[in-house]
């Protein structure tokens, strides 16, 4: 589906972010990741969820801020954060500690299992592409006492094999982390800009339970590479609220004014 | 004893060639005039060790200064790719480079063990990761108390690093606020640290007791250059430069630009140059 606006008035890409903010309650601490789930999770800290917990890998805790961030580390996230603990703290007390309800994941690639690729495309060793790695993604993956993915769906983002594991979503299935010692739950919930998808109880692979407003089972299929589950009773996600909308659409706009406005500079 | 110096004399004096070196500053405070100074000088066969290597390492890479980099997060910050760092690890352009790669946790712990003196770190990290079967340095210890099996890499020890920070004190004291990162871990690790700083201030006697203040004996030498850390930002002192990290997408995508570029703004230019850059970005008032 295109990101163009729908007749409903909003585009896949907005049903997706609010899609995904919902997901989030007010007494989650959430580990955030850069990009979609950045912009989820700040929708919801400003609708249903005032009160939730936003770490930022940079060491930022509970941070609340009024643009969303370029990059992990932006003084916004600092300035507006309960405190800010140094990156080994972060990852060791935090993290490692057992302390973050919510990892929220992006993906350049991802299969049926909620494995995720962000490494390279192609041979480890001779890569196609290059990509930036997995950050903290390895250690979110499996400390996180929950998962939660988003990304736009397309044929070459989800595949049936990932070339590299990035990060241990439920492996090759069923009881795969357990088997490898990882005691927290991984990926529970995967939101695109077309579904809402959970990992069956069992095989713990993705399976649509929800189809957001005007989506058809068959664009769902089009654009992954796997052949799609869904489940029996199929619900309709319910079409953003004005209030999500305006939300969202202020923050894209107030970022968008904050990021502009440094225009100037040059890379030196 | 810490030195106050001009940074082309820190630089000259703490780094050599073939050194393990750590540039470090996690999106904030990046240390960029301490590596341009570096590329100016011309430093070959490095081992360039950074947890998000960003612009600096794209640039030092694209020099042809790296034999070997040790990261965790490749990307430029919020953009997208390191376009010179991908050069050089797909077409071995200007030259092959060795990498190793981490997880932030992984080189987290280690800078963390190498503060500690530790010879490697331990923790409960890379489960069913691709990493651990292509870095050879990511192994495995069984906890004696418990049976639990951990991840365990080795310290990490640079021969030098550098950070920037906000200020020193005359003695020689560093202040470290905001996203304070790994500056400290980093310092500590290092055989020898190198700090630019924003200003010099007269003393510490006011600052809350609990910050994060190096200690004078803890560094070799002090620069101050205001603007250092252009184009990431320093913390009460100037904003994040978004625009010419998108701008670093353009110039790196081309061999050749890239060449002009770091003609222009850094062969030819000198650590006074960057006060000038972050002007526009300093708060009003």
């Amino acid at each position: 589906m295109s990101d163009n606006q729908n007749p409903l008035g909003f585009t896949s890409n907005e049903m997706m972010t609010i899609a995904a903010s919902r997901a989030l309650g007010n007494d989650d601490v959430c580990f955030v990741g850069i990009g979609a789930p950045s912009a989820a999770c700040n929708v919801a800290r400003l609708t249903h969820a005032p009160d939730i917990t936003l770490i930022y890998e940079s060491g930022t805790i509970g941070t609340a801020p009024d643009v969303l961030p370029l990059s992990i580390g932006d003084g916004e996230l600092c300035e507006t954060a309960v405190t800010t603990v140094a990156v080994p703290e972060m990852f060791r007390y935090w993290l490692q500690g057992g302390r973050i309800s919510i990892g929220f994941l992006g993906a350049a690639q991802l299969d049926k299992f909620g494995n995720i690729n962000t490494t390279v495309i192609g041979d480890y060793f001779h890569p196609k592409t290059r990509l930036p790695g997995g950050g903290g993604a390895p250690e979110i993956a499996t400390s996180s006492k929950e998962i939660y993915i988003t990304m736009a769906q397309t044929k070459r983002g989800m595949v049936e094999k990932i070339d590299f594991f990035t990060s241990f979503g439920h492996g090759e299935g069923g009881d795969h982390r357990r088997r490898l010692g990882i005691d927290t739950a991984g990926p529970t919930l995967l939101i695109t800009d077309l579904a809402i998808w959970k990992p069956d109880p069992v095989s713990k692979e993705f399976t649509v339970v929800s189809l957001h407003p005007g989506v058809t089972r068959q664009q769902v299929q089009e654009s992954c590479g796997w052949v799609v589950k869904f489940a029996e009773a199929l619900d309709e996600t319910p079409a953003p609220s004005e209030l999500e909308l305006k939300t969202l659409r202020d923050l894209q706009a107030r970022t968008k004014a904050a990021h502009e406005g440094t225009g100037k500079g040059k890379a030196a | 004893m810490v030195k106050f110096l001009p940074l082309k004399q820190a630089v000259a004096e703490n780094l050599k060639n073939g050194d393990t070196v750590a540039f470090e500053g996690f999106t904030h405070l990046i240390p960029t005039a301490a590596a341009h100074e570096a590329i100016r000088q011309g430093f070959r066969d490095l081992t360039l060790i950074r947890m998000t290597p960003d612009l600096i390492y794209d640039q030092m890479i694209g020099m042809g200064m790296a034999k070997k980099i040790v990261f965790s997060y490749v990307g430029n910050p919020g953009v997208g790719l390191l376009r010179r760092a991908r050069d050089a690890i797909e077409n071995g352009f200007p030259r092959s480079i060795e990498v190793e790669e981490h997880s932030h946790a992984g080189m987290a712990n280690a800078y963390e063990a190498g503060a500690a003196g530790l010879p490697c770190a331990v923790f409960r990290g890379y489960r069913g990761a691709g990493l651990a079967a292509v870095n050879p340095n990511i192994k495995s210890v069984t906890c004696p108390f418990t049976g639990e099996v951990l991840a365990a890499v080795p310290s990490i020890r640079p021969d030098v690093t550098f950070i920037h920070a906000q200020k020193a004190d005359k003695k020689g004291n560093v202040l470290v606020e905001g996203i304070i990162g790994i500056q400290k871990e980093a310092v500590l690790a290092a055989r020898r640290a190198v700090v630019t700083v924003e200003e010099v201030v007269d003393n510490f006697d006011d600052l809350h007791p609990n910050l994060t203040v190096l200690p004078r004996w803890t560094i070799a030498a002090i620069s101050v250059v205001p603007g250092g850390s252009h184009p990431s930002y320093a913390h009460g002192y100037y904003a994040r430069d978004n625009a010419a990290y998108l701008e670093w997408d353009e110039i790196a995508a081309d061999r050749e630009k890239f060449q002009k570029w770091m003609q222009a703004n850094v062969i030819e230019r000198a650590a006074d140059d960057f006060a000038g850059r972050v002007e526009h970005l300093r708060k009003a008032g």
